[in-house]
């Protein structure tokens, strides 16, 4: 019974031919990595909703299993312009950029290299010069263990985004890091990111994934994030590729003592989105805030996964996930949080709120909460509900139609997440989004 | 006020064992074991044929026991265990309380169930469950008059064939789940109600299950149908010997609510918990189940479960009929190694159907309590809505609480809130106790009884006051 | 009745009270009196035996014994009592029982038998009588949906039960209308008995005008600043608290000069 696994087997062939095309240059040590991943990837086979498969009970990713997707050859140049760029994506000046096209590097596209304080750089030349650093958390917060995507990223891992900050240093403008998907049928990008921030380093740092054209394509990226002590990483993560497009994505940040992160996960486009979020609180008094919005339709599957582990006493956590879900579109929530033994006064709180705008469209959610320590604060919520109807006759009776009506109450209810993006290009650009997405709702 | 002297001594109260002559079959399972206990009960050739049909579903099932849940116990040998435990008595069954062994009759007085019609309690109608058998049932007569039929499952069988046909099954298949389809295959005994259209049952009807005969497995099933315009609140109360041996009570619980009828279930579920090391104790596998079939039907489950050594159960409600309800009341509580995993499914198919889930959870020692529930709104259950309140309180820093909660929304007119909290018992609230006089361990006992406080309203007066002493018990030195 | 000596309290390091010394005999009513964060609630917790203070240095004495020793219930048992600024909610805890219960914890601790409920009940309804409260209010749980009023008159009713011999008021006429002060000073006023003693710990002087203190302290930065009669409360409402403090820092620099 398995195609799923012949699939998996076929990788075999695709990453010889992926291989054969890199240099191993002073990153032997990656490519042990790679086949180990990919050998693991190997034995998993893509997830599949069979029964106690908790992760994947909502979402069925056999359409990417049978999607033969393939890496980008070697050597293409990239059919896209700066200007494209600007449009896709938020844009600020004195942002740092790194763009990635079909996975590959774009450095034409990009900002150069910088080293002041601050490394910013593609992940598979900092895997030979800053060895040392990326040697020592590449693959360490994302394990390619249990989870087969990881793996599938990791054996077929070359281009990324490598960003350090040096003990202290503080960066004010935002690294923006563009993963553009071209019009080139079946194709697969494996993008990855490395951030680590050293004691008491600040940053933003903005993930976005969009799309030139209306191909089949099929993203699977993967982000690390490592916090020391004292660190803050605010981060945005915008999924807005084309309709066509599957996307899978994993994020997981280790948070030393006294560090923050906070992130906002905004899901518009793509036929499937499946995003995990796992964020370790790891030392005393860690911090994370992560906000989520989501607006489906047609039949869009969107599925957000997030895990917090309170794994030390005195951590905080906070979810707020919302989303719209119309057409006969799928929304998946799954937000797990675990308080350790030992993990005294955690406080965590998680929420996600569902509109669903029509019939045949389904929301699915599943906030879990397990704790094993006993002084502790910890609550979550879920609703999934329509528009209430006093507030569109409320409206009406102002005058506007009921068309209008709904739109303003819809808008009113995604606003309350953009409006807790700290940074101004990104919340702009998500209000210009949503309210054309929202148009017709 | 407990002194810690009366902290010691006190333990499982209903540990003891009663000696009566039994009437055992041999350990293990097979076609034979079915036939015999079908034989045993002379039931009409539909009941083997559902039996058999179960058993040889389970048997493809290979043994692939439920694993989802959040409890943790060694392989159970399905060939080790009696299925049939019956008490001698003179004909197919006593039929009168004089043919019942006064052993038996002294056990039930024991836990405060006295079935002498002197004694017996009053407003309420008990059917006595000892190991596989039904021993005894008051008020038959006072019911019947009024068309209530209140009786043992066997009984049943024999005298309304008609209805166990139409109804058995008809809410949990036999196919549902493993322990569901062991259970089909087995049963020995149970309740059976059924309230004739337009009659409010004027007394609570309750069954008292007895598991006394070691190494037996307990495998009742119980089925209450409530016609058209009917009411019936019914309770059920369970304890076991202390035994150092695990002892296995997978029974089944069938609701069938015709149009504008109700049925409220209580449940007390105190079977042995095991000794204070996690040694021995009941495993709790239950399926119980309502279907709201009718319009403006009404199925209300009320539980405390504070005994077994791990509970896996889920009283749910099928919300078929426009306009029905459904309620999931649940107090559960943990303590020393127990291992709850509960909770509830609400199944919204009809249109306006309303669920209102309550959960209280209590940890205390090394145990570990689930809530797992799930609501789920159909296409078709246009203005569905649901509420749903998780609370969980956690004594002591070896313990653990979880609560999943799974909400699938499939109509756009639904409605469906969902909210949980986890603390423990505040210093301030424990402060302000104690400076009024009560002592740290009143204190407790005082602010837990509040928290499950919404749950004990909902079952009738004297069962209330049983919980709260439940939870005490079972809180012994846990707290303070 | 109550002997503070060189009282020093921290909470989580943080010194409040920097020795604190008061004498409080029976049949004294004594008011202290100072301005937010000057420490008065944390006197009142620590003599109560709120387990978040520490106590790190001074001595209590209460009737003769180490009141620090003791836990909480028993400093309650033994009639100390306090009428909490925040009195705290006990959901699904029925006010009747809460105090039924300590009626008979406290009474066990004196070696009498529980109180029949038929005598507690007429207690109960004598003493809300003498509260003016409103008789539905025992019967929901323990302060939970209470007004800020409700509450303070609730702690007044479980005093009138309790019958300390000594009592503790932490800021009870705070929340109060005037009317609802008037019928709690009452109340207060019709408690006192030679052999029991008061401590009022208020902000403001208002209380004063309706349970007349024999003592009046002024609490300033976790110390008794001045101690007087009456008219200090009067001195204090005229002139407030940066008067006083002025009058002490004078006195502190010519003691320091001199």
């Amino acid at each position: 019974m398995s195609p799923t696994a012949t699939r998996a087997s076929d990788y075999q062939a695709q990453f010889e031919a992926f291989e054969s095309g890199l240099s191993l240059n002073g990153s032997g040590w990656l490519h042990q990595h790679r086949k180990a991943a990919l050998a693991r990837f190997q034995e998993l086979g893509f997830p599949t909703a069979r029964r106690g498969n908790e992760a994947w009970k909502y979402t069925n990713v056999a359409p990417i299993a049978r999607g033969a997707f393939t890496s980008a050859a070697n050597g293409q140049e990239p059919s896209v312009t700066p200007a494209d760029v600007r449009r896709l994506a938020p844009d600020a000046r004195g942002w740092t950029r790194l763009v990635f096209v079909d996975g590959r590097f774009a450095g034409s596209l990009s900002s150069p290299p910088r080293n002041d304080g601050v490394r910013v750089a593609n992940l598979a030349e900092a895997a030979a010069t800053d060895r040392d650093l990326v040697e020592r958390h590449l693959t360490r917060y994302a394990g390619y263990d249990d989870e087969a995507f990881t793996a599938l990223n990791t054996a077929f891992l070359r281009d990324g985004a490598f960003i350090g900050l040096e003990r202290g240093q503080t960066i004010d403008d935002a690294v923006h890091l563009v993963f553009v998907a071209t019009g080139r049928e079946a194709t697969a990008a494996n993008p990855r990111v490395l951030i680590v921030a050293r004691e008491e380093s600040r940053a933003t740092i903005v993930e976005s994934y969009v799309s030139l054209g209306d191909a089949a394509r099929f993203t699977n990226a993967v982000t690390e994030i490592a916090l020391e002590p004292g660190a803050t990483v605010d981060h945005y993560r915008l999924a807005l590729e084309s309709p066509a497009t599957y996307h899978v994505g994993l994020t997981r940040a280790s948070l030393g003592r006294d560090a923050t992160l906070t992130s906002a996960s905004i899901t518009l486009g793509a036929a499937l989105v499946r995003h995990d979020l796992g964020v370790s609180l790891d030392g005393p008094g860690a911090s994370c805030r992560l906000n989520g919005l989501y607006a489906t339709r047609d039949r869009q599957h969107v599925d957000n996964h997030t895990f917090i582990d309170h794994a030390s006493p005195h951590t905080t956590s906070r979810q707020y996930y919302k989303g719209v879900v119309d057409g006969e579109s799928r929304a998946v929530f799954s937000g797990r949080v675990l308080v350790r033994p030992g993990a005294q006064h955690a406080d965590a709180q998680q929420a996600n709120r569902n509109l669903v705008l029509s019939q045949g469209a389904e929301v699915d959610t599943k906030p879990s909460l397990e704790i094993f320590a006993d002084d502790v604060r910890c609550s979550h919520g879920a609703t999934a509900g329509h528009l209430d109807e006093d507030a569109v006759f409320y409206l009406r009776s102002r005058g506007l139609d009921e068309d209008m009506a709904r739109g303003v109450l819809v808008r009113g209810f995604v606003q309350e997440i953009i409006d807790t993006i700290g940074l101004n290009a990104v919340r702009a650009f998500t209000t210009r989004l949503f309210a054309a997405s929202l148009a017709g709702a | 006020m407990t002194t810690p002297q009366s902290l010691i001594q006190s333990e499982y109260k209903y540990g003891f064992t009663t000696d009566v002559e039994q009437e055992v079959v041999p350990k293990g399972l097979n076609e034979e074991t079915i036939r015999l206990i079908s034989r045993k009960k002379n039931e009409p050739e539909f009941m083997l044929d559902w039996r058999l049909k179960a058993y040889r579903h389970w048997l493809k099932l290979e043994r692939q026991e439920p694993t989802w849940a959040n409890v943790h116990y060694p392989t159970i040998d399905f060939q080790d265990i009696i299925y049939y435990a019956a008490p001698v008595s003179p004909s197919e069954g006593p039929q009168s309380l004089d043919e019942v062994d006064p052993e038996i009759l002294r056990a039930f007085d024991k836990l405060g169930i006295p079935l002498e019609e002197q004694s017996r309690l009053a407003g309420v109608a008990i059917d006595a469950v000892f190991d596989s058998v039904s021993v005894a049932t008051t008020y038959k007569e006072t019911l019947e008059k009024q068309g209530i039929i209140f009786c043992s499952f066997s009984e049943a069988v024999q005298k309304h064939p008609e209805l166990i046909r139409k109804y058995l099954g008809s809410v949990v298949p036999y196919t549902d789940n493993f322990y569901a389809t062991l259970n089909s295959a087995v049963f020995s005994d149970g309740s059976f109600a059924y309230i004739p259209p337009g009659v409010r049952c004027p007394m609570e009807l309750m069954t008292y299950f007895r598991i006394n005969q070691a190494d037996t497995g307990q495998f009742e099933r119980t089925l209450i149908i409530a016609d058209k315009g009917s009411y019936v609140s019914y309770l059920e109360g369970c304890t076991a010997p202390s035994r150092k041996k695990n002892q296995l009570h997978a029974a089944v619980v069938e609701l069938i609510a015709l149009d504008d009828a109700e049925i409220k279930y209580s449940t007390l579920q105190n079977w042995f918990p095991g000794d204070a090391d996690g040694v021995g104790g009941v495993f709790n596998f239950v399926t119980k189940r309502g279907k709201a079939l009718g319009r403006r039907s009404k199925i209300s489950w009320t539980q405390v479960e504070t005994g077994s050594a791990i509970t896996w159960k889920y009283p749910s409600v099928i919300l078929q009929g426009d306009d029905s309800v459904g309620e999931f009341y649940s107090v559960a509580l943990v303590n020393n190694y127990q291992q709850a995993d509960t909770g509830t499914k609400m199944l919204h198919i009809g249109k306006n159907t309303k669920s209102t889930i309550v959960s209280k959870g209590i940890s205390a020692g090394r145990g570990n309590n689930t809530y797992r529930g799930l609501v789920k709104i159909l296409p078709g259950a246009a203005g569905a809505q649901n509420y749903t309140q998780c609370d969980s309180l956690l004594i002591g820093d070896q313990c653990g609480a979880h609560t999943v909660p799974y909400i699938e929304v499939r109509n756009p007119t639904a409605r469906v809130e969902h909210e949980a909290s986890t603390s423990k018992v505040s210093d301030d609230q424990l402060f302000y106790c104690m400076q009024r006089g009560i002592s740290a361990e009143d204190a407790h006992f005082m602010i837990i009884n509040g928290f499950c406080k919404e749950i004990f309203n909902e079952l009738p007066w004297e069962f209330a006051v049983e919980a709260s002493q439940l939870l005490k018990v079972s809180l012994e030195g846990a707290v303070g | 009745m109550l002997e503070i000596r060189n009282l020093h309290v921290a909470i989580g390091g943080t010194e409040i009270l920097k020795g604190v010394d008061l004498t409080v005999n029976a049949g004294e009513v004594h008011a202290i009196m100072g301005p937010n964060g000057s420490g008065k609630s944390t006197l009142t917790n620590v003599l109560a035996g709120n387990p978040a203070y520490q106590v790190t240095a001074g001595e209590v004495r209460y009737q003769g014994a180490d009141l620090l020793a003791m836990p909480p219930e028993i400093r309650a048992r033994e009639g100390l009592f306090l009428a909490f600024q925040y009195p705290v909610e006990l959901p699904g805890v029925r006010n009747r029982e809460f105090l039924r219960t300590a009626v008979n914890a406290i009474r066990q601790h004196r070696s009498l038998d529980p109180m029949e409920l038929k005598d507690f009940n007429k207690l109960l309804q004598e003493k809300i009588k003498l509260m003016k409260m409103d008789s539905s209010l025992v019967k929901r749980s323990v302060n939970e949906g209470f007004s800020g009023g409700e509450k303070k008159r609730n702690e007044m009713l479980q005093m009138a039960v309790l019958e300390p011999r000594l009592a503790l008021l932490d800021e009870t006429d705070s929340g109060l209308d005037i009317d609802a002060l008037k019928t709690v000073a009452e109340g207060v006023n019709q408690l006192k008995r030679p052999d029991n003693a008061i401590v009022i710990v208020t902000h403001y002087q208002r209380m004063l005008n309706y349970i007349i203190p024999d003592f009046v302290h002024v609490l300033i930065d976790g110390r008794i600043v001045r101690s007087g009669g009456r008219e200090l409360a009067l001195e204090l409402e005229s002139q407030g608290y940066e008067g006083i403090r002025g009058d002490v820092a004078a006195t502190a620099g010519a003691e320091a000069g001199g």
